[in-house]
């Protein structure tokens, strides 16, 4: 498949490992902050081939993870009205919230589709005019430039049914408040690579100028992963911190100007919830009041009731890169895919559940 | 994060387009990408392109891992 | 009006009356002519020995239609292919229906000749069967019951406990091929494709392997849950370990290419015509050529071997030479953004 496979090829990986091995020198550990670098890695065993030198923690960035129980509550209270559809990513179907879960109201009755995109929504409400249908708002810049043009499109068509719970989430702010925690010492960052496809690299300059990490922008097949950390290993060796793009086929340093525009035109940035992380200043979208007709929370009246976390749960830790799942008591044990306590099992691509799922694999 | 897989734009209608992925085919939105072209591999997230796929960059890319893994083989 | 009503399945056709009658007769009678069934009796009365394997399944696919078969195809041969995982010789099947009310008569009359074709390929006889007819929304279109009886062979043991250190891990084809064409007519997930499901009967590719060497240790069909989940379960029941190599897995590119869009790994993607054989290391080649040499096993490839370390657990050699823990399949496979 073309612009992948060949990213896969394993007689290129071993001349980057071969290098990596030989450059690195300096103990240096990287976050990889997205979710499905996490994946990428945990499913190609890459943690496994790299020097001792080198330590690598998970970020809070997989949306489903960060999003705030109280958020999941709102949707499934929506649930509960008769004439809601709820579409939504098929990711948040599983995620518990404070008393519930949407596979649960689904299997309970409730009127709750997964969708591959806003555009099947956009139909679902076209085929259902007496429905309302409510598409469930989640991810961060790649996604939300998406759901802003299914706004844009309802309102082009007179699309009067279609509505967005918004919970997107934005990258730059959460990373810096992360990094001012101070709670876990950081030497380089692996830059999320669809993100960046939208913002561009720029972004992350105030990670580079302000707390000196090095940050390459990586791709997400094996190869990327790989291509990444050897230029953080160049950059850490050499004593710099810039930013850098290793994945230059699908991103431009001044990203998407035409999605950022979309953005911008029916979203703004509001302080939002991330799961264990706290409230974050200007890390959430809202809809702009030309577009509050659009939204869930005001066309409808819920009450989702009090949230509330599971005890034991420190998927807060684990998203900051504090802690890992082995540190937790729960998992493997009450925390499994089959039966998750929290978010970072649930998703696919929590770091709980690729380490619960990928392991360590067996020597040999 | 952001699922997001190549695929190539076969025909282009108004602000959507049918695009080829190893084989299957799917229609896509433009919104995001109203520069497309019949003919350009982009990136799909969630049925949008989110950006166009540059064939030149990935190929010095591959480069560049062929230049590596010569160069470790030299030395292994 | 009556012209109408007959060209949907009503609750009459359920009842046991006249209606019931009809249908039985004019469709499955008819369809899958037989001695057994001619005779109209409760029970098909079967003059056999030898060592019986027994099997049965429940289908409830959706949609019933689907690029490459229906639910009466995949009845058929996945009964079969059950019976066939026990080194047996597939023989008689019992058919039970179960019909929501308003199912159009051609939809069935439609599934009930892919039946009939479907046991004429796999060499099989429908004896004896059940009609029931349920109010709308007890069942989705049509549920099929079935149950299958055929005789092992002297000499035939296999078994998922059989597995031994050594042994070779054999697969018959590229996978994911079925759950890729089911799901690509799912509302909400629409791409189109060629790819059609891999539904087919294996038995004769199994009577071939047998010829090929009787010491098949052995032998699962990977349906829901995918290769992952019935590789699991064989170093469970073993209690042995099993590792796979990740590039000599046969996967057709548009499977990929569909599991890339949704975020889904072909390991967990269902198969309909497909096996997974262990065999011991002396017999792989011989077995591997055996499965080549039938049409339903064309893309063969030996994928990996079962070790004696970490017992129930399978892992993968990934292709950057680097092992991952390969597991059961939890839930649902649900399409994701992330």
């Amino acid at each position: 498949m073309k612009f992948v496979s060949e990213f896969r090829r394993s007689e290129l990986a071993e001349g980057l490992i071969s290098q990596i091995h030989r450059k690195s020198r300096t103990p240096a550990r990287f976050m990889e902050f997205c979710g499905g670098h996490t994946v990428t890695i945990f499913r190609y065993g890459i943690r496994q081939v790299l020097p001792r030198t080198l330590d690598m923690v998970s970020g809070p960035g997989c949306p489903i993870c960060v999003t705030a129980n109280a958020d999941l509550d709102k949707a499934i209270a929506l649930s509960q009205i008769p004439e809601v559809i709820i579409a939504t990513f098929g990711d948040m179907l599983k995620v518990p919230g404070s008393r519930s879960s949407l596979q649960e109201v689904k299997a309970d009755g409730a009127d709750v589709h997964t969708v591959y995109s806003t555009m099947d929504a956009l139909r679902m409400a076209e085929e259902n005019p007496t429905k309302s249908v409510v598409f469930l708002g989640i991810g961060f810049e790649t996604t939300a430039p998406t759901i802003a043009a299914s706004i844009l499109q309802a309102e082009e068509k007179g699309i009067g049914n279609y509505y967005v719970l918004s919970m997107h989430k934005l990258c730059p702010p959460v990373l810096r408040a992360i990094l001012d925690s101070g709670e876990v010492k950081l030497h380089g960052l692996i830059c999320p690579g669809h993100v960046s496809a939208i913002i561009g690299s720029h972004p992350w300059e105030f990670i580079a100028r302000d707390y000196g990490i090095p940050c390459v922008v990586s791709g997400f097949e094996p190869l990327d992963i790989l291509q990444c950390v050897d230029m953080l290993v160049d950059q850490i060796e050499n004593g710099e911190s810039r930013v850098e793009i290793a994945y230059r086929r699908g991103v431009h340093p001044e990203g998407n100007q035409q999605a950022l525009r979309l953005m911008e035109q029916v979203f703004e940035p509001c302080p939002t919830q991330w799961r264990g992380i706290g409230e974050v200043p200007d890390s959430g979208l809202k809809l702009r009041k030309k577009y509050q007709h659009f939204d869930a929370e005001l066309a409808f009246d819920i009450d989702p009731g009090p949230a509330y976390e599971p005890v034991g749960c420190i998927c807060g830790d684990i998203l900051r890169g504090v802690k890992t799942p082995a540190d937790c008591q729960l998992f493997g044990k009450a925390c499994t895919p089959e039966h998750p306590v929290g978010p970072c099992m649930v998703s696919s691509e929590g770091s709980c559940s690729a380490y619960y799922l990928y392991g360590g694999g067996f020597e040999g | 994060m952001c699922l997001a897989i190549p695929a190539l734009i076969k025909v282009i209608e108004d602000k959507e387009a049918e695009a080829e992925i190893g084989g299957i085919t799917r229609r896509i939105s433009l919104w995001l990408t109203p520069e497309a072209r019949v003919g350009d591999y982009v990136l799909v997230h969630t049925g949008y392109a989110i950006n166009i796929l540059d064939e030149e960059e990935a190929a010095e890319t591959l480069s560049l891992l062929e230049e590596i893994a010569g160069l470790a083989e030299e030395e292994g | 009006m009556e012209e109408v009503l007959k060209d949907k399945i009503l609750l009459a056709h359920g009842s046991g009356g006249k209606l019931a009658h009809e249908l039985v007769e004019k469709s499955f009678v008819k369809a899958f002519s037989n001695p057994f069934l001619a005779k109209l009796d409760d029970s098909a009365v079967i003059d056999i020995s030898g060592r019986l394997a027994f099997t049965t399944d429940s289908y409830v696919v959706s949609p019933i239609f689907f690029p490459g078969g229906d639910i009466g195809k995949l009845a058929v041969f996945g009964t079969v292919n059950d019976l066939a995982m026990s080194g047996a010789r597939p023989l008689y099947l019992s058919l039970s229906f179960i019909i929501e009310e308003g199912l159009p008569q051609d939809e069935l009359n439609q599934i009930v000749n892919s039946v009939q074709k479907a046991a004429q390929e796999a060499g099989v006889e429908i004896v004896t069967g059940d009609t029931k007819v349920v109010n709308r929304g007890s069942a989705d279109k049509l549920f099929i019951n079935t149950a299958g009886v055929g005789i092992i062979p002297d000499g035939v043991d296999i078994s998922g406990s059989n597995a031994r250190p050594g042994d070779k891990v054999l697969l018959s084809g590229t996978i994911g091929d079925h759950g890729i064409a089911v799901l690509s007519q799912r509302e909400g997930l629409r791409f189109s494709t060629k790819l059609e499901s891999d539904c087919a009967p294996l038995n004769s590719l199994v009577a071939e392997m047998l010829n090929a060497s009787p010491n098949i240790h052995c032998l699962r069909d990977p349906t829901r849950g995918g290769l992952a989940t019935s590789l699991n379960e064989l170093a469970k029941q073993s209690k042995a370990s099993i590792r796979i190599e990740e590039e000599k897995i046969p996967v057709r590119e548009e499977v990929l290419a569909a599991c890339e869009m949704l975020g889904f790994d072909p390991l967990y993607v269902a198969n309909e015509g497909k096996l997974v054989a262990i065999v011991p290391l002396e017999d792989a080649d011989r077995v591997l050529k055996a499965i080549r040499g039938n049409k339903y096993g064309q893309d063969a490839a030996i994928i990996g071997e079962v070790r004696a370390e970490h017992p129930g657990r399978v892992a993968m050699k990934t292709c950057l030479g680097a092992s991952r823990i390969v597991d059961m399949l939890v839930g649902d496979l649900l399409p994701r953004i992330c």
